[in-house]
């Protein structure tokens, strides 16, 4: 593993030490001197083409507590709008020593074209491509899935464990990222969303496609269930018009205290963030003792810890001794 | 002595344990008994051997039945190491530290093989992170020399004087099928 | 000037004959051109190549006046004839437009000036390609440049209405309008075909309905106004089935395809490089298979180039940001030797590139001394092609003034040896002539 681009390239085994080694330094976490020195004297770039305060200062937070410097390099528009070209940003980075390069980007593809193209020689780090990928997310939902719901978790997989991931698909690298995850972890994944909001092409996802959700509850019995952010824009027709009003979308789609009430016993409720509260959350799920809302974040540090000591802690000739 | 070519056992399962025996009671001696002591294994191969010391030192203080995992704990150097950017990156192991802490405590650190020092020096800074202990002592089973750093062993299994072209490997039933140290 | 024997070529790929250029004419053919020779003239070895009519691009991007970074008239005739053409339209998308007889008066003299090719000046259908009020057609037709193709290619004449007076108005002129059809509503900030991998990549879709729909419509128009239209770089299977039902019903519409949709797939775009970003998006395997069966029985009419050319820095970037286009003009042959005549699926043969790639664009595009025949007393545009010399494609051997290929690498199985437009040889043993006869100083 050179680079984390997608969760789609990850094998299973490359998944489990993510998450293996996630939980030693989650472990570490608890110690009144949280920082580490296995990344002394490297510079992680934070390179972030899209506002994302959360991710940003997750990684930065995870950089920090394995004593990496961190640089944060904040571009308020790429070449589309006609400022510095992407090219020319990885070069400046590459000039200033850049061991490590974080970055979120509003174009699908913008990693894989960093990490491809030359531009640069250190390692890249997808935090959220366009409509693509955020395979840190997925580590961590996989991670918060597995403290959850399986007993001897060292080593362990998602085997068998059924998934609901529920919302605006078609526009979410959260979706996509977790659908590929979960699946090479053995879980079984359901998405359930609007037919608008669900990708032309998902036949070949491997996953199931459900247009219900109270089916989906009812059915398929999930262990987790998933619920993504909408956008309210994307009901205006100059969003897209996919869905008629936020009302509608929260009776058919939204995780309200009725359905919270048919989840199972062991059933946890997890959302990316931000959370619209009243549209596919009602307040009831968000703070009910199942919701893993706020744990995701901190399980987010310490997955964004493992990732980045993988891919930097060793020379570049392999990862695994 | 040996020439590198021919593997020499140089501890067979018996020397072993008579040497751990030996420790075991070295160590409650110098600290008059075992109360404030905590032996930390360093993985791979001191994680077995801090086991073995600790039930040796439960039994020889006559409380065999007491709780070994608030005698006995482990600690990864991994991230402390000084040669981390010069290898492959290495798979983290757990470290566990029993409940009471390190603070106010006597840390036995328990390795294998006391070679460079530099897996100690790495040990005594991933110590100092989680704690302050009263003091630290090393346990090794085997001394080869060739110190790089002003590192001494307090406890010792056995003074095995190398060249550097050889090789120590150390064997133990736990994780190796079969106790031995061998010589190539 | 200068008069060329061409000896022992095979005329469309089948029989033997020689054929002697002077003066701008083919002189005569067979055994009489030997003797017909006068002294001095240049004899070529042909034996083994395959003689074709000066090829015609009915679509390329010359980009001057305006994108002069891109390519010139000069670059891009350059490129055009090293592909073997001695004809090709330029589209209208300049800065300005080409939608005064001023613009295109300017690009075709710009054509004649270079002398590497005969330049076809397209107009734009309205304004600025703005699409909201026609161009002055007939001025443009009137003009020097003798405009009969009339295009907003890059954007769709997506108001029905417009659509109809322009297919309307063009008749008075014989022209015809080449649509690019793109519904734009269905095409919102769309970046490759909109299918299986875009879902994978996260890659705004660009559904094939969008084409199909406006066809659907066009062939429609043109039918009850009586007109002839023409479809820009059909890349769908579903616009060849309505290609296909509008010839059945006697509807005057013909089609394009460009050679890369002839190869590429969506699968292409997987790494998200830049060069495989084009419009209309490259689409599946089951749409390409489609195509080359259309090209093969004539549902589609003809190849275009949609030769597009881009400076470097609007593909070295991330795809979202990267232009949409490919250059075309020197790979042409290779690639749809490769797509059409190497499988031996369509029975597709030398003459049937002459067609497709000479007579039937000359025909549509109302070229009048293109796309001829090689017979005596006609024009001496002559291509000559060596079937069996294979070679791979490196952007920095190519003419045109950009880099943006997307068969970087690829190995085509055709390569053009020479091209005589108007009985000067542009191209000679593969090189492009510089210090040809006639050339500008």
């Amino acid at each position: 593993m050179r680079h984390l681009l997608s969760a789609a390239d990850l094998s299973r085994a490359e998944a489990i030490e993510i998450l293996d080694t996630a939980a030693t330094m989650a472990a570490t976490q608890s110690r009144e001197i949280k920082k580490l020195p296995a990344l002394r004297g490297r510079a992680v770039v934070n390179l972030f083409f899209e506002d994302s305060t959360r991710t940003r200062i997750s990684f930065e937070a995870a950089a920090k507590r394995l004593s990496a410097d961190v640089i944060n390099f904040s571009a308020k528009g790429s070449s589309v709008s006609k400022g510095e070209s992407l090219k020319d940003t990885a070069q400046t980075l590459q000039a200033m020593g850049a061991d490590a390069v974080v970055i979120r980007h509003d174009a699908s593809g913008a990693p894989q074209r960093l990490a491809t193209s030359g531009w640069i020689d250190a390692p890249v780090i997808n935090a959220g491509d366009g409509k693509h990928q955020h395979p840190t997310q997925a580590l961590l939902d996989a991670y918060t899935i597995r403290r959850h719901l399986v007993a001897d978790r060292t080593g362990a997989g998602l085997d068998g464990l059924r998934v609901a991931v529920v919302g605006d698909v078609l526009h979410s690298r959260v979706a996509r990222s977790n659908v590929d995850l979960l699946h090479t972890l053995g879980a079984e994944v359901t998405l359930v969303a609007p037919p608008t909001l669900v990708p032309v092409g998902v036949e070949t996802w491997p996953c199931q496609v459900c247009y219900d959700l109270d089916a989906t509850l009812d059915e398929h019995t999930p262990d987790a269930v998933m619920m993504l952010r909408v956008q309210r824009e994307r009901m205006s027709a100059a969003g897209g018009g996919f869905f008629p009003s936020a009302a509608e979308y929260s009776r058919r789609y939204g995780l309200d205290a009725a359905r919270l009430s048919r989840l199972a016993e062991h059933t946890i409720v997890m959302h990316p963030g931000p959370m619209n509260r009243g549209l596919e959350i009602s307040a009831q799920a968000a703070d009910s003792p199942r919701s893993t809302v706020v744990e995701q974040v901190a399980n987010g540090v310490a997955v964004r810890m493992a990732v980045l000591y993988l891919l930097l802690a060793g020379t570049d000739e392999g990862t695994h001794p | 002595m040996n020439s590198g070519a021919q593997p020499t056992v140089v501890l067979s399962g018996d020397d072993i344990h008579r040497a751990l025996t030996r420790i075991a009671h070295e160590i409650l001696e110098r600290n008059k008994g075992a109360a404030d002591v905590l032996l930390l294994g360093i993985p791979t191969r001191g994680v077995p051997l801090a086991a073995r010391l600790g039930t040796r030192i439960l039994a020889a203080e006559g409380r065999p039945d007491s709780d070994l995992d608030q005698l006995v704990g482990t600690i990864d150097v991994t991230m402390y190491r000084d040669d981390l950017r010069r290898n492959p990156t290495r798979a983290l192991e757990p470290t566990r530290i029993p409940a009471s802490g390190l603070q106010e405590k006597v840390v036995v650190l328990v390795d294998d093989v006391l070679y460079s020092g530099r897996t100690v020096r790495a040990a005594l800074d991933a110590v100092s992170e989680i704690g302050r202990p009263r003091a630290v002592q090393l346990a090794v089973l085997v001394d080869r020399g060739h110190r790089e750093l002003p590192i001494r062993a307090d406890f010792i299994g056995k003074n095995l004087p190398t060249s550097r072209e050889e090789r120590v490997s150390v064997q133990l039933t736990e994780l190796d099928g079969t106790d031995a140290v061998v010589l190539s | 000037m200068t008069a060329y024997l061409i000896q022992g070529a095979r005329l469309y790929g089948e029989e033997r004959a020689d054929l002697l250029l002077t003066d701008g004419r083919i002189a005569a053919t067979g055994s009489e051109a030997a003797d017909a020779a006068p002294v001095g003239t240049v004899r070529i070895d042909a034996d083994g190549l395959v003689a074709l009519p000066g090829l015609v691009d009915l679509h390329t991007h010359l980009r001057e006046p305006g994108r002069e970074d891109a390519e010139t008239v000069a670059s891009g005739t350059r490129a055009a004839a090293a592909g073997g053409f001695t004809c090709v339209h330029a589209m209208a998308n300049t800065t300005p437009t080409a939608d005064t007889a001023g613009v295109v008066e300017q690009v075709w003299r710009l054509g004649q000036d270079a002398g590497w090719a005969e330049v076809r000046p397209i107009g734009a259908v309205t304004v600025g390609r703005a699409g909201t009020q026609l161009a002055e057609l007939g001025a443009m037709a009137d003009s020097a440049a003798a405009v009969r193709v009339f295009s907003d290619d890059g954007d769709c004449v997506h108001d029905p209405v417009l659509m109809r007076r322009a297919l309307e108005y063009v008749k008075a002129f014989d022209g015809v309008v080449a649509q690019h059809a793109q519904e734009p509503r269905l095409t919102e900030g769309a970046l490759m075909h909109e299918g299986v991998v875009s879902a994978e990549l996260g890659l705004t879709g660009w559904p094939a309905v969008a084409e199909e729909a406006i066809i659907a419509r066009d062939v429609l128009l043109a039918e009850h106004v009586g007109s002839r239209v023409h479809i820009c770089h059909v890349s769908t299977a579903g616009s060849v089935e309505i290609i296909r039902w509008a010839k059945q019903r006697g509807i005057q519409v013909t089609a394009e395809v460009t050679p890369h949709h002839l190869v590429l797939t969506d699968e292409q775009v997987r790494g998200y490089d830049p060069q495989f970003k084009v419009n209309p998006p490259l689409r599946t395997a089951e749409d390409v298979a489609a195509l080359r069966a259309a090209l093969a029985d004539g549902t589609i009419d003809i190849v275009a180039t949609d030769h597009a050319p881009h400076p470097r820095e609007a593909k070295d970037c991330e795809f979202a940001a990267a232009a949409m286009g490919m250059t075309g003009l020197e790979t042409a042959v290779g690639v749809v030797a490769a797509a059409m005549i190497a499988p031996g699926e369509h029975a597709f043969t030398w003459a049937d590139v002459a067609r497709t790639l000479s007579t039937v664009p000359a025909r549509i595009g109302r070229v009048p001394h293109q796309g001829r025949p090689l017979a005596p007393g006609e024009p001496a545009h002559v291509t000559l092609i060596d079937p069996e010399r294979s070679w791979r494609v490196h952007p920095e051997d190519l003419h045109t003034a950009s880099e943006n290929t997307p068969f970087t690498d690829r190995e085509l199985p055709a390569q053009v040896v020479a091209t005589f437009f108007r009985g000067v040889a542009t191209v000679l043993d593969g090189d492009v002539r510089n210090d040809r006869e006639g050339a500008p100083a």
